[in-house]
């Protein structure tokens, strides 16, 4: 199976990304701070002002190591990528179901599936181990309403009415997401989901992680020969990752939701560590960015059963792994698509 | 899975020097300096055959030795380090 490769971070602001030999170099200020052998790389993010030699974006595409540049405070701008890999059948095959309604409402209520089955079990992992702290009664509720939603998720329905059906669960989900927190609760109190600036702290939180799950489940779209850009549930914008954006509809609430939910629940993130500006927009300061880069890299190599494939691997490799059986589903190897569900 | 390399190099003459570095940055390719002419690098089976190959290519077995040590893919309890320059954990969460 493939192996878990690491994801280079550079949020120091200033610094310079060489290549020298076949490792990346990273300098600040002149001085060589580190070298890292490009093997061990699958990615390379870089926040604001951080540039890259054109020989080391080279050697990066030789060896399939996606390099995506962020503004510092983490909206994307721009991804560097090597030759298109992989089969055009492939793709060919991505873009002719895309175009099919049927096929693409069939791709998208496995998604959709897989969505709120995990949503749901955000929500009733907390009511469980928390039942004393948290309105366990609200939780299960909206448990209830989302299996609800899940079990209208009939064969044959017409894309419009499963997004219908997205928003309702969705709606749901947030509904109860502020019950989700346990401590810090006056601080980060959340009541409706904000972007574009994100208006609070929490949806400041939700927002980064979003933006490098995204970076994340690109690479594995593209290291599987998809083209993250052509999208069943997402349809077709310039510039938008549809693809990518649906797969990562099973992945928010594991590897996002609950990833912002424990940093504030066990105080690895403070509210002191944001900053409101004037429009409103809530920003992360650097040392708390950094300390939510930190979590979300050790989450990743925490290592979990994969339900479908039944075979151990570390959480980062689960993008790959469902791209991998989404690309099977094209190629008529499965039935269907089998999303990832999370216990 | 880890390899430890280390080596001991002749360099005596100009050759002997030229050698030294080439060796060097042949670990450098694969892996961290931990200390002088220590070097551990983490590589897959194929990786390794590469960067083998290439270490022997340009020693002299007349005057330089290489050693391997083979820690496998559970090293993390295998390695202590005491004192100045830690070396970096390159799997861990890298963020600069």
């Amino acid at each position: 199976m493939k192996h878990y490769l690491n994801t280079l971070y550079v949020t120091t602001q200033g610094a310079y990304l060489a290549k020298d030999g076949e490792c990346v170099l990273v300098r600040v200020e002149g001085e060589d701070r580190l070298r890292l052998p490009i093997h061990g790389l699958g990615g390379i993010v870089c926040f604001g002002q951080v540039s890259c030699s054109p020989f080391l974006l080279g050697h990066c595409a030789e060896n399939g190591v996606g390099v995506s540049f962020l503004t510092e405070r983490g909206r994307f701008l721009a991804r560097v990528q090597g030759p298109v890999s992989g089969n055009v059948l492939l793709r060919r095959e991505q873009y002719r179901r895309a175009d099919d309604p049927a096929a693409s409402a069939a791709a998208a209520r496995c998604l959709l599936t897989g969505k709120i089955a995990n949503c749901r079990a955000v929500l009733l992992r907390t009511a469980r181990d928390h039942e004393d702290k948290v309105n366990a009664g609200a939780l299960r509720g909206a448990a209830e309403r989302l299996a609800d939603c899940g079990r209208r998720l009939d064969p044959g329905l017409p894309l419009d009415v499963l997004r219908g059906i997205e928003g309702e669960a969705g709606n749901a989900y947030f509904e109860v997401f502020d019950h989700l927190l346990t401590n810090q609760k006056e601080e980060f109190r959340f009541s409706v989901r904000s972007r574009r600036p994100p208006l609070d702290r929490i949806n400041c939180l939700l927002s980064f992680l979003y933006a490098l799950l995204a970076h994340d489940v690109r690479s594995a779209l593209e290291s599987v020969g998809l083209d993250p850009a052509v999208g069943f549930l997402h349809r077709d914008r310039p510039g938008r990752p549809g693809l990518a954006l649906d797969l990562m509809e099973e992945f928010r609430p594991v590897l996002a939701d609950r990833l912002a939910l424990s940093l504030v629940n066990l105080g690895q993130v403070q509210a002191r560590g944001f900053r409101v500006e004037e429009n409103g927009a809530v920003r992360m300061d650097d040392d708390t960015r950094k300390a939510v880069l930190v979590a979300y890299q050790k989450r990743k190599q925490e290592e979990m059963r994969h339900p479908f494939l039944d075979e151990k691997a570390p959480l980062g490799l689960m993008p790959y792994l469902q791209a991998l059986l989404f690309a099977r589903w094209l190629r008529g190897d499965l039935d269907g698509y089998p999303p990832f569900l999370w216990r | 899975m880890f390899v430890l390399v280390s080596y001991d190099v002749k360099t005596e003459d100009g050759d002997g020097r030229r050698r030294l570095r080439r060796i060097a940055k042949a670990c450098q390719d694969y892996g961290q300096r931990v200390q002088y002419s220590v070097f551990e690098c983490i590589v897959d089976p194929a990786q390794w055959t590469k960067l083998r190959a290439r270490l022997l290519r340009e020693m002299n077995s007349e005057e330089d030795s290489l050693r391997f040590y083979f820690l496998g893919s559970n090293w993390q309890r295998r390695v202590e380090h005491v004192g100045a320059k830690p070396a970096l954990d390159l799997e861990g969460p890298l963020v600069i």
